[in-house]
């Protein structure tokens, strides 16, 4: 009980404005889990050596099961929550469901996460890149090659509708 | 389709209503004991039930894994689910449906041959009546056993089964709330739970006021005997204190395995429980012999184990994703001291489970710790640490395979000598507890040691010992280590993995030294004509060549098994490409099921049973220092990443007609051995001890 004091922090979550405690270095998983019921992000391994927890902070992925919740102040965080209004990680989401790419489904969203960071900067990766790009994130049910699939997949559909819009 | 006689299930719970019901308009409940692990079970037995009732699976809610109310079906595992909830389910369909059917035609005064069933509607010569499930329901008696007397459709009249229908659990699990690990109690206490670090540790003085310091917020911390959980409202606060409990706990005493236990030699020089399975007569002459091994593998669930539990002073709930809810609630009750009436277990999903992980040890802490703590609901949660040291492992083996070969080369006689550890300590099982938690307890009973795993679940140590091949004098025997002081259990296909992949080594080898092409020897042995369907279809699918050659960096390995003997069979082709270690590029599978239910969750299963083999075959053996388990992270034990992974090409065998065999585990034997034969078609030497790691492709170098 060495310090009851509390530490605001004010950052962005799936586009909305929120404030948060991050005293102690609380990491912004806990803080997304258990203050803002985003139990889409999840809790692996907290090492940074599964990527179950991967969101983006401004676009870029990152590992919130080991990131203290205050060093986000003032940044964007996006999370899987986030389908419903970010095209690309809805055509992701989508994708994945068409290619069935999963099992038990529990290492998806932080794969996703990744994937729609690739896709941000590589619209057409082939499968050496995916592969790459997805290296921090283990999956051990083995549904790595309908993964690679379903980004593949995701990345015709964007830019098909790039193309026609 | 499924098999006609009274699959265990139905035998065991042979009540329709504890089966299906119709209790809310416009929907059926489907009650199953068997549980989703991530194998996609539900969706298979949605296809089955809306099947043989027509209606539309949309209609079916799947009430699954509720010890106290649903059917107790054991646990789910061995690749039994669809063969035997799904036959039970088939069958208590066929006959719900035949009993409404009865009622519509003496209601309208029609013969039942008039009638037919859309989407859960009656229509008679193609008009509708009126009449549905939910409107009769109230004239039909559930509550009576099944007579098993209905027939099912043939496999021709099906239209849902035999398709891919999506699973339509999985957006949620990309994205939502899907899991154990997202229950949200009110008033809900976490909890951590120290792990002794190996059976029978004895704790030592522990700080406690230090572990009070180092949270952040009030925690509580319980000690009884050598088990010391943290408990608290504020999660990081209870973590915070358990990171400083695992670093100042000091252990002593209980049974410290050595070092040398990952040695396939410390294996056999251990006492052991010795069975004679087979003992066809040696032949005379000259014998080939060769000793393979695989060490303790983890289960390495992406998503470690979590349970929630609540006391009210006279009732027990626990939530779990264990693979068994009735024998956990069991051992629970029994670990607890409650009445059996007192506890209820239901499942909830997780991360994908390949045999007995830390999941019901998980159940234990939160079970125990909620009766400390009436009102309020614990949720236990285990580190990776946890899950991946704590939880059992699959069992080491050394298997030693021998035999005389006749003048063509064939053998004229065959020998197997398995020795493992064991692969069933499952809560409940050989009437020991089996919860880790309970042992840490004081006045914890001695261990007792286990047996294996009966021969009528398909064996445990000797899982597909007898090769499945026309072989003249099997003799087989095993050595159980039934002391061994580590900790193992069942994972994913038990001794199938080692002993498929020493058989199937030992073939390649044979073929080899009678030079002969490891695919036409097979065929040569083997008169089963589903056997030889999958071995000629791999090849074909691999464009396998007798002539490729030998100890050029690159090569293809076969491999080929029938899962327990009894379940479905697959052969498959690994290409792989050497350098200073193993890459597999690509694996061809064909394999025989049967009836497939839904072809596409049955490829995922295989596919992803390819990827999870050969991680462990070529990276993953658990080491031990200084008693310990040293594969407390990801870094200490890789697993395949998504740039090391195959490409993997699954064909199933068309055999619509023949009964639905189980395929969860089909593909970490032949997976195994097609790899194991591949490597050594690209090295020139054999390397018989899995992994076939960096060092021992080296060490064959040199
Ligand atoms: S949970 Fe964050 S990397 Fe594993
Ligand atoms: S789908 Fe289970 S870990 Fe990836």
């Amino acid at each position: 009980m060495s310090d009851l004091a509390t530490q605001m922090v004010r950052f962005t979550v799936n586009g909305q404005p929120v404030e948060a405690d991050a005293a102690g270095d609380v990491p912004l998983l806990a803080v997304l889990r258990g203050e803002f019921g985003l139990t889409g992000s999840r809790f692996g391994c907290g090492l940074e050596q599964c990527g179950a927890c991967t969101v983006l902070l401004d676009d870029e992925p990152a590992y919130a099961c080991s990131r203290p919740a205050w060093t986000v102040a003032g940044r964007r965080v996006m999370t899987i929550e986030d389908a419903g209004r970010d095209p690309m990680l809805a055509a992701l989401k989508q994708a994945f469901v068409e290619e069935q790419a999963g099992q038990c489904g529990y290492c998806l969203s932080g794969i996703v996460m990744r994937a729609r960071a690739l896709l941000a900067r590589q619209p057409a990766p082939d499968r050496a890149s995916i592969a790459a790009a997805l290296d921090g994130n283990l999956c051990r049910c083995g549904a790595h090659n309908r993964i690679i699939r379903a980004v593949q997949r995701a990345a015709a559909r964007l830019s098909d509708a790039g193309a026609t819009a | 389709m499924i098999a006609n006689q009274l699959p265990r299930s139905l035998a065991d719970n042979p009540r329709l209503d504890a089966w299906i019901g119709f209790e809310t308009p416009g929907r059926v409940r489907i009650s199953t004991g068997k549980v989703e692990l991530g194998q996609g079970v539900l969706t298979a037995l949605v296809q089955i039930a809306a099947e043989e009732l027509d209606v539309e699976p949309t209609r079916l809610r799947l009430v699954s894994g509720e010890a106290g109310e649903g059917p107790n079906e054991g646990y789910t595992a061995g690749s039994y689910s669809v063969e035997n909830s799904g036959g039970a389910i088939r069958i208590v369909c066929a006959e719900v449906r035949a009993l409404f059917l009865d009622r519509t035609a003496s209601l309208l005064a029609c013969g039942t041959e008039e009638l037919s069933i859309e989407d859960g509607a009656f229509r008679r010569s193609g008009k509708g009546t009126g009449f549905d499930y939910w409107r009769l329901a109230g004239d039909i008696d559930l509550s009576c056993a099944s007579t098993g007397g209905a027939s099912a459709k043939p496999a021709t009249a099906c239209r849902l089964v035999g398709t891919s229908l999506p699973r339509t659990d999985l957006p949620e699990k990309i994205g939502g709330g899907a899991f154990i690990h997202d229950m949200v109690m009110p008033g809900m206490l976490h909890a951590r739970v120290l792990r002794q670090p190996w059976r029978g540790a004895i704790l030592g003085e522990l700080d406690e006021r230090a572990l009070h310091r180092a949270a952040r917020r009030p925690i509580e911390v319980l000690r009884e005997g050598s088990l010391v959980a943290l408990l608290g409202e504020d999660e990081a606060s209870v973590e915070a204190a358990a990171v400083l409990a695992r670093e100042k706990a000091r252990w002593t005493g209980g049974e410290i395995p050595p070092d040398a236990v990952v040695q396939p030699d410390w294996l056999t020089t251990q006492p052991a429980v010795d069975r004679v399975i087979a003992n066809g007569k040696p032949a005379a002459g000259e014998r080939v012999e060769a000793t393979y091994s695989r060490g303790f593998i983890a289960h390495g669930s992406i998503g470690p184990s979590c349970a929630l539990a609540r006391w009210d002073g006279a009732a027990l709930e626990v939530w779990t994703h264990s693979q068994g809810v009735y024998p956990l609630r069991q051992s629970l009750a029994a670990a607890l001291g409650l009445d059996l009436a007192s506890v209820s277990v239901r499942h909830r999903q997780a991360a994908g489970c390949y045999g007995h992980n830390g999941a019901d040890d998980a159940a234990f802490d939160a079970a125990f710790l909620a009766l400390k703590r009436p009102g309020h609901t614990v949720r236990a949660q285990w580190t990776r640490a946890d899950e991946l040291t704590a939880s059992p492992f699959g069992a080491p083996m050394t298997v030693k395979l021998d035999a005389v070969l006749d003048p063509e080369g064939r053998p004229a006689d065959w020998g197997i000598e398995i020795w493992s550890a064991p692969h069933g300590q499952r809560p409940g099982m050989h009437r020991a507890i089996n919860l880790i938690g309970a042992e840490a307890l004081p006045g914890a009973p001695p261990r007792v040691p286990p047996g294996d795993v009966p021969d009528a679940n398909g064996f445990g140590a000797a899982r597909n010992a007898i090769a499945f091949y026309d072989l003249p004098a099997q003799r087989i025997v095993t050595h159980f280590v039934a002391g061994h002081p580590v900790r193992t259990s069942s994972l994913r296909g038990l001794g199938a993995f080692a002993n498929v992949f020493a058989i199937e080594s030992f073939i390649d080898e044979l073929a080899e030294a009678t030079g002969q092409d490891p695919v036409a020897y097979r065929l040569s042995l083997s008169s089963d004509p589903r056997a030889r369907g999958v071995i000629e279809a791999a090849a074909a699918m691999a464009g396998w060549s007798p002539d490729a050659a030998i100890g050029e960096g690159t090569a293809k390995g076969f491999g080929f098994s029938r899962y327990k003997n009894k379940a479905a069979y697959m052969a498959a082709v690994a290409e792989v490409a050497l350098d200073e270690e193993v890459r597999v590029t690509r694996v061809w599978c064909a394999v025989d099921a049967g009836l497939v239910i839904n072809p596409d969750g049955a490829a995922n299963q295989v596919e992803g049973g390819v990827i999870q083999a050969a991680s462990w075959t070529l990276k993953e053996a658990v080491r031990f220092e200084n008693g310990r388990a040293t594969c407390s992270q990801w870094d200490d034990y890789p697993i395949l990443r998504f740039s090391e992974v195959p490409e993997v090409e699954v064909r199933f065998i068309d055999m619509a007609s023949e009964p639905a065999l189980g395929l969860g585990e089909v593909a970490q034997g032949p997976t195994a051995a097609a790899i194991g034969n591949a490597v050594a078609r690209a090295l020139g030497a054999r390397i018989r001890d899995l992994p076939l790691s960096r060092a021992r492709i080296m060490e064959a170098l040199l």
